[in-house]
């Protein structure tokens, strides 16, 4: 694809000065619709749910429109949209906001996730039809609270995607936790408490690990300022930035996930309702890979340079050992937690090999995977609630009762293990092929990951899906128009994107070649053959 | 000292000449007024026990202390121009009593602070409508269980003194923070301890485990007190003076050895750090601040710090200023100690008083860490922490007047599960005041602990990233009694939530709504804590 001669044109350098509200104003949209829902009495739960997936729609829509006029021409600014105002003027704290390529098809992400997450939870908190696994001490559960609660984390997420100020970024990365922290203790499964209090512990301590890092570079770089802008190429690199990367990384490796620091996502995914999974592990764990872009690559590009062969070992250490772990899973969430643990991997590796195609693949894999494996947990969220159970042994020949659910599993679980003609597909070659441009062994071994990948997923949809019908499958009902307008959208994008990636990938690639840039690393010159066989 | 001592030699040599005018000492009486205020009222206050019917002995009382504190603020705010940079003939004008108080900007940002928080407090003290009356004993001296004792208690009736005594600890503090001089500071120190003392041990519930508390308070403190005491002698051998500055020319010019120096450096710091609940001089923090009648023990958490880390930061900065290079190892060493006391050992507590009691011992550390830094930023980070920490902290001892039981509070954390299902509000409430305690971003407990570790990473980095650890570590238990309140449900017999008269509402609002505006815009504080950050060398 790109040739170690084609240095992209677009401008390399994150902006300083704009006057931008456009993305202000899309970060504030779901705070005043979260607060709005949070005003409103306990008996509005109908218009609660009412207006989140009203403001989730406008928001949609809104960012929709933004991706479509982000300029993709060969001399784009790499950072549009941009809008930056003083805060805290004595810390050097900016309100600053603009995307670039790999920010904004993120953030779209995100805001097609929380309409979808909304549809399918619609009625998952009413203890009738649709409710999830029946904890009968968890009664009386707040609708409006939980509703408020994803609009609030759509705000924190938004505001991840779009901030361009260290500081800023680091409140929006904590302040996250909060929301999270609430949907899962609140409305999750009997192990909710436990969950819910080593998902916020583990990211706490990353989070204060970094902020050691954010107050280390602010100092270190002598600027008086926390705006990307003024720090990118400013940092002391040396013994310093390595230390100061290690902070912003064992933060980030601990959201992404990666093996080691892993063994929180289990837990909270398994326990947390499944919009809430969804979101989790769709968007959030996204923010760590995104940190790894943004941050740890052009603020430390020496130290990426170093810790790339170790960060890239521990990601396929990561892919094999989640695999290995989803395949014996029982309790069907945690299964697609393991997954996730496993996707992660891949992204890993795409970023730090450092080449184009690996980059590139990896953004478009945390795209993928988001509506991927957020269909998937809203699906397998669909099945539990008809089934009660999180085992997939009380499970089995449902396909026969519910077919149109069935189709819909299969087709999500076909996306989970990319299949060609899925977007996850396209994304998972991009990165295989760009690591073994650099490091042959290491993409063979993540290849074998596709192997695993097809057991686990096909393993779980025969086990539920297929085989004898049991007694309790056969009162299921099928899925209602609903709860398809939840997944189908998702469904639909991933196979579009499968069969025509171009577009985003057009907005992807310049961004991905600026971060190459930044870390001083050009993609490795193809081998040409010649017709005699001689090598040039 | 000294130089009234001259003054009255100069004035002697001059009688033989014709009468000269008597040169009267500058008093500098202007600046002192907040401090006349608060010690008028006080004094008034002691008649109005004396003469004031008792039905309304109450409510005379308390509206003298607001309005008394409320008056000192409005003098402050008039006031704080007049600072040591103000010409005069002699150092500033702002150097009053002769040269043993000095009004710097850091001077009059501390008063007015402890001002404002002892407002907050004053109406704390002042509930009545949660419990039948209030937090305060009817009758001190009565026996404990005694007949007369038992139906008392169920009357209205109240121990008025301690507004009085209040307002003395105030004016003690109000004098500790400008005192330029050490004699004047132990005076001070005095002024401000012995009402604190006696307040300790006026809970109307408990009431032997608050005695016991105020005895352990006043033992503790006198052997404190005896300390800084024997270090002011110490230094004053040392340094020919009792006044600051001296002290540090001294150190800066003596060829003697500093052993005299240090060893007194040494006792004196006992002395503060005790006031200041560090560790490890930090072991009547939990007893006492549990077994204070909960009012008390929010005043003492938020003035008391306020005071100390005044009267340490000047001590440290003015005398000690060129020496700083022997005392630092000492500072991060008692830093460090108190942030992981307070985080460690708070992790195994039981009862929310004490969690909280050993959660201001990790925030003194914190607090102490900024002040390592020993620049301007330095102390502008102390002073800004101290606001918020201060506001905070009423709020939450606030918040847990309200939960009661038959027993009187309800402090065991066994009650406070499932307190999300009886009262939202009450709740929501103490999940922002803990947050802001942990450190979350949007607080002003994040902010605050930005600033500090800002000031002090230049030069104490790794005491920085302990901090960040302990602080991790710290977190678990404000997130405990989170998970406990939201996540967990309520025990049988589940404590009720007291409707707070509006005394207590204004406080809880106050506290609750400067920890989310200085969290969400610290600009003008910060702006304020920056200007103030001078003392006087």
């Amino acid at each position: 694809m790109t040739t170690a001669s084609t240095i992209s044109a677009v401008s390399a350098d994150f902006p300083t000065h704009g006057h931008n509200v456009t993305l202000l104003i899309l970060v504030l949209l779901p705070l005043v619709g979260s607060l709005v829902v949070f005003a409103l009495r306990e008996e509005q739960g109908r218009l609660a749910k009412q207006i989140s997936l009203g403001v989730s729609l406008v928001v949609l829509v809104y960012a929709v429109v933004l991706l479509f006029g982000f300029d993709t021409g060969s001399h784009a600014k790499r950072m549009q949209y941009f809008g930056s105002w003083p805060w805290i003027k004595d810390f050097g704290v900016h309100l600053a906001f603009g995307v670039d390529g790999i920010a904004i098809v993120l953030l779209f992400m995100s805001v097609v996730l929380v309409p979808a997450v909304i549809l399918a939870s619609w009625n998952a908190l009413d203890s009738k039809a649709g409710a999830e696994e029946a904890d009968p001490a968890v009664k009386n559960k707040s609708v409006k609270n939980y509703f408020a609660l994803l609009l609030l984390l759509e705000f924190f997420m938004i505001g991840v995607f779009t901030a361009a100020d260290v500081f800023l970024f680091y409140v929006f990365f904590e302040a996250m936790l909060v929301p999270m922290y609430f949907i899962i203790g609140s409305f999750g499964g009997p192990r909710r408490q436990y969950a819910a209090m080593k998902f916020f512990l583990y990211s706490l301590i990353g989070g204060l690990l970094m902020l050691a890092s954010v107050i280390g570079v602010y100092v270190s770089s002598g600027t008086g300022s926390f705006a990307i802008g003024d720090l990118v190429g400013h940092v002391p690199q040396g013994a310093t930035g390595k230390w100061l990367f290690l902070g912003f990384f064992i933060a980030f490796a601990i959201k992404a996930p990666l093996v080691p620091f892993h063994t929180w996502l289990p837990d909270a995914g398994a326990e947390a309702p499944a919009g809430g999974a969804a979101l989790l592990v769709g968007v959030l764990d996204k923010v760590g890979t995104f940190g790894f872009l943004r941050y740890c690559l052009p603020l430390f590009p020496s130290a990426s340079r170093t810790f790339s062969m170790t960060i890239m070992i521990l990601s396929v250490i990561g892919i094999l050992y989640a695999a290995f772990l989803a395949i014996g899973q029982r309790d069907m969430k945690r299964l697609v937690a393991y997954t996730s643990v496993a996707h992660f991997g891949f992204i890993g590796i795409g970023i730090f090999a450092f080449t184009s195609q690996g980059g590139s693949g990896a953004v478009l894999y945390m795209v993928n995977h988001g509506f991927s494996t957020g269909a998937l947990f809203i699906v397998v969220g669909l099945l539990i609630a008809r089934g009660k159970s999180r085992n997939v042994d009380d499970y089995g020949g449902a396909a026969k009762v519910t077919p149109i659910l069935g189709g819909l599993f299969l087709l999500t679980g076909l996306s989970a293990l990319a299949l060609p003609g899925m977007s996850t597909f396209i994304s998972e070659f991009l990165v295989l092929v760009g690591t073994f441009t650099r490091h042959k062994g290491l993409a063979i071994l993540a290849t074998t990951g596709i192997i695993l990948a097809a057991i686990y997923v096909l393993y779980l949809y025969q086990r539920t899906f297929q085989g004898t019908v049991s007694e309790k499958v056969k009162k299921f009902r099928d899925v209602n128009p609903r709860e398809i307008l939840a997944v189908a959208p998702l469904l639909a994008l991933i196979v579009f994107l499968g069969v025509y990636p171009k577009p985003i990938l057009d907005v992807i690639n310049p961004a991905v070649k600026a971060t190459l840039v930044d870390v001083h690393k050009q993609d490795p010159t193809p081998v040409y053959g010649t017709a005699d066989g001689a090598r040039k | 000292m000294s130089t009234m001592l001259h003054a009255t030699l100069s004035s002697g040599a001059a009688l033989a000449a014709p009468l000269d005018k008597i040169q009267a000492p500058s008093v500098g009486y202007v600046v002192l007024l907040p401090v006349f205020i608060v010690l008028g009222a006080a004094l008034l206050g002691i008649l109005v026990e004396a003469v004031v019917p008792r039905t309304e002995r109450f409510v005379v009382q308390t509206s003298l202390t607001v309005l008394a504190l409320i008056g000192a603020v409005v003098a402050v705010a008039c006031l704080h121009g007049k600072t040591t940079t103000t010409p005069s003939p002699k150092a500033g004008s702002g150097i009053s009593f002769i040269g043993s108080m000095a009004f710097d900007k850091t001077g009059w940002f501390l008063q007015g602070t402890i001002l404002a928080l002892a407002i907050v407090a004053a109406l704390l003290m002042a509930e009545r409508s949660v419990d039948v009356g209030g937090p305060i004993v009817a009758q001190a001296s009565l026996v404990v269980g005694s007949p007369e004792d038992r139906r008392l208690s169920q009357t209205t009736r109240v121990q008025t003194e301690i507004f009085p005594l209040m307002l003395f600890a105030v004016a003690g503090m109000l004098v500790f923070t400008v005192s330029n001089n050490l004699i004047l500071m132990f005076v001070a120190l005095e002024v401000l301890s012995l009402p604190l003392y006696l307040m300790a041990g006026l809970a109307r519930r408990r009431r032997l485990l608050s005695q016991e508390a105020a005895v352990k308070y006043f033992l503790l403190g006198a052997f404190a007190s005896a300390f800084f005491l024997y270090g002011l002698a110490l230094l004053y051998g040392y340094a020919d003076s009792v006044d600051l500055p001296e002290i540090a020319k001294a150190a800066q010019n003596s060829d003697r050895s500093d052993a005299l120096l240090f060893i007194g450096l040494a006792l004196l710091l006992v002395g503060l750090l005790f006031k200041a609940g560090i560790a490890p001089f930090h072991s009547w923090t939990p007893d006492v601040y549990q077994g204070a009648p909960t009012p008390v023990t929010a005043f003492m958490a938020a003035c008391t710090k306020v005071a100390a880390f005044g009267g340490i930061l000047r001590v440290l900065y003015v005398a000690f200023h060129n020496t700083q290079n022997d005392w630092r190892p000492i500072v991060w060493a008692v830093a460090i100690a108190s942030m992981v006391v307070g985080a460690v050992f708070g992790l195994t507590q039981t009862d929310v008083k004490r969690i909280l009691a050993y959660s201001s011992i990790a925030h003194a550390g914190f607090i102490l860490v900024g002040l390592v830094a020993l620049d301007d930023e330095g102390i502008s980070s102390v002073l800004f922490y101290l606001l918020t920490y201060g506001f905070t902290t009423l709020a939450a001892f606030g918040l847990l007047m309200m939960v009661r039981d038959s027993d009187g509070e309800a402090t065991h954390l066994s009650q406070w599960s499932g307190l999300a299902k009886k009262s939202p509000l009450v709740a929501i409430t103490m999940t922002v005041l803990l947050m802001s305690m942990a450190g979350i971003p949007l607080t002003s407990g994040f902010t605050g602990k930005f600033y500090v570790f800002r000031a002090a990473y230049h030069v104490a980095g790794p005491l920085v990233v302990i901090a960040l650890v302990c602080s991790a570590i710290a977190a678990f238990f404000y997130l405990r009694i989170i998970v406990l309140m939201f996540f967990a449900e309520p025990p049988e017999n589940a404590p009720t939530i007291a409707v707070p008269g509006w005394a207590t509402t204004m406080a809880l609002t106050l506290g609750v709504v400067i920890t989310i505006f200085l969290g969400l815009f610290p600009q003008p504080i910060i702006d304020l804590a920056g200007k103030a950050a001078h003392l006087t060398a």
